[in-house]
């Protein structure tokens, strides 16, 4: 069974990414699911498309709840089912996993599951709230500690374990922007330079502004169906073959390991036995960069290194678009935008690009086989998904 | 000391108000809970008791917070961070009573108690505990 498609993805659709002005997340949702439709003609998505997931951070933003059955009138999707799922910044990396549960159940056919987040109608501070709120509130939140602020604990705490540098983290961010500017979709299409990065405002010490995703609204969404009904709609579909997910505690105050998230490991470890495949059969990884650090630690959560190297990861450019395992070829998180509930199914868009070849000058040459890792909060839940091209 | 207060988040709190750091021990498998908790998630017990927990212990990392927060823009920026107490539990909070720059880790610090907050108009009304130096 190892290896098998679990199911199997036919098209994609991403919005724009960036401040998008005067744009509702309703608005941004439809101009995602408008591009996956484009690109499949043999999709009647009225007709096809029996059920959606889609995941969905804060009503805080825009004073709306309520998303899943939203998303689908504005998406032109009146009257299937329609479920929205949160988990943090891992919202869509599990409606992904619910869309895949509800295609393998044998109940559905074709299930689109996608994200969304509008964000950059509010201020910094408020923003700051909002994303706090996925922290744990009584011990974390209550005591002023931010979203920067607990992954600063994990930078401070890999520092002095492993003497990760704050250059190391600085060159995440050089290289993302460098990915980033690659990429026309992306929030941030500009260079950074390794003086920039190290020199721009302190957030959460040791954190600086480009250690730090940036406020952004955007949508993604992808068209999943049944293996065996894939070459229907496409000739060419990207498969998945491995899907994990586990949870941790919500204080990163209860957990053994500061340096290290143990859902991600977890999760790590059942996508890559479900898909029959070790990390270094991977050929190019989205990972969820929220801050440079995370990047570094999700090197060494998903065994691209060993426990401890990821700042010498980053420093060998091994995980550059010229490296033998391109990391975040999008910008990730920190170049092409972060807007929270979009960012699972976001990741997903980019490696269904890379293992089509439609990645343009970002294209990884002949990538196979792609993985996508997706934290919510500060790693209370994670999802890990390996995709291969057919 | 009321053996029947509730183990909850709020009591924690209550105690704190008091000036007292209290964590709830399993009377079954004797687990301590820093915050308590109603269940023992080692052995599923619903049996608990309070104990004083010793505030002394050792920060594991920290960071400085420059963004912060709507209601605590005034206070930026402030240190906060993991203390490890002498009996092995971990619990955050901000770093008061010394330079930013003497902060290390492994240093000893702390619990000190803040006065109970006045101001608080809406829920939460709990006051807070900090760690300081030893």
């Amino acid at each position: 069974m190892k290896g098998k498609p679990l199911v199997s993805i036919i098209s994609a659709g991403l919005s724009k990414f960036g401040k998008l002005e005067g744009l509702y997340g309703r608005e941004i949702f439809a101009e995602a699911a408008k591009e996956a439709f484009d690109r499949c003609p043999n999709l009647d998505p009225n007709k096809d498309i029996q059920a959606l997931f889609v995941g969905h951070m804060g009503e805080s933003y825009e004073h709306q709840g309520h998303t899943g059955a939203t998303l689908a009138d504005w998406a032109g999707l009146l009257h299937i089912p329609a479920t929205r799922t949160e988990a943090a910044c891992a919202s869509s990396g599990v409606a992904l996993r619910a869309g895949i549960f509800a295609v393998l159940s044998g109940l559905y056919d074709v299930v689109m599951v996608g994200g969304v987040e509008k964000m950059t109608n509010r201020t910094t501070p408020e923003v700051t709230e909002f994303l706090a709120m996925a922290s744990d509130f009584p011990f974390e939140q209550w005591h002023g500690i931010t979203f920067p602020g607990l992954y600063a604990l994990m930078a401070t705490a890999h520092m002095h374990e492993y003497g990760t540098t704050e250059e190391q983290l600085a060159m995440v961010a050089v290289k993302n922007h460098h990915n980033g500017y690659l990429n026309p979709k992306a929030h941030m299409q500009k260079e950074v330079t390794l003086e920039k990065a190290l020199s721009s405002r302190m957030i959460a010490w040791p954190l600086k502004l480009y250690d730090c995703s940036p406020i952004t609204d955007g949508a993604s969404c992808l068209i999943i169906t049944k293996p065996e009904l894939a070459k229907k709609y496409t000739d060419t579909p990207v498969h998945i073959i491995g899907s994990g997910q586990a949870s941790d505690s919500i204080g990163i105050y209860e957990r053994e390991s500061f340096t290290s998230l143990i859902a991600a490991k977890i999760a790590a470890k059942q996508a890559y036995e479900m898909a029959g495949v070790t990390p270094k059969d991977i050929d190019v990884a989205e990972v969820h960069d929220c801050f440079t650090i995370a990047e570094i630690i999700a090197y060494e959560d998903l065994g691209f290194c060993k426990t401890g190297e990821g700042g010498r990861l980053i420093e060998s450019g091994e995980t550059t678009l010229e490296g033998n395992l391109p990391v975040n070829t999008s910008g990730g998180l920190k170049a092409k935008g972060h807007p929270v509930g979009a960012t699972g199914t976001a990741q997903a868009y980019e490696i269904y690009l890379q293992l089509t070849g439609q990645a343009d000058k970002r294209q990884v040459k002949d990538a196979r086989i792609g993985l996508a890792h997706n934290i919510g909060g500060s790693g209370a839940t994670a999802t890990v998904h390996i995709f291969r091209r057919e | 000391m009321s053996e029947e207060a509730p183990f909850t988040i709020e009591q924690f709190y209550k105690y704190v108000e008091q000036g007292k750091f209290m964590g709830g021990r399993c009377k079954k498998c004797g687990t301590i809970y820093l915050p308590p908790r109603s269940l023992c998630t080692k052995c599923f017990s619903k049996d608990f008791e309070w104990v004083e927990i010793s505030p002394k212990g050792k920060l594991l990392t920290y960071t400085i917070i420059h963004v912060a927060p709507v209601q605590f823009q005034s206070m930026a920026p402030y240190a906060v961070g993991i203390v490890q107490l002498e009996n092995g539990l971990k619990i955050p909070g901000m770093i008061r009573d010394v330079e930013h720059e003497k902060i290390e880790i492994g240093m000893e610090l702390q619990v000190g108690f803040e006065k109970p907050s006045v101001t608080a108009s809406q829920w939460p009304q709990w006051p807070r505990y900090y760690f300081k130096p030893v």
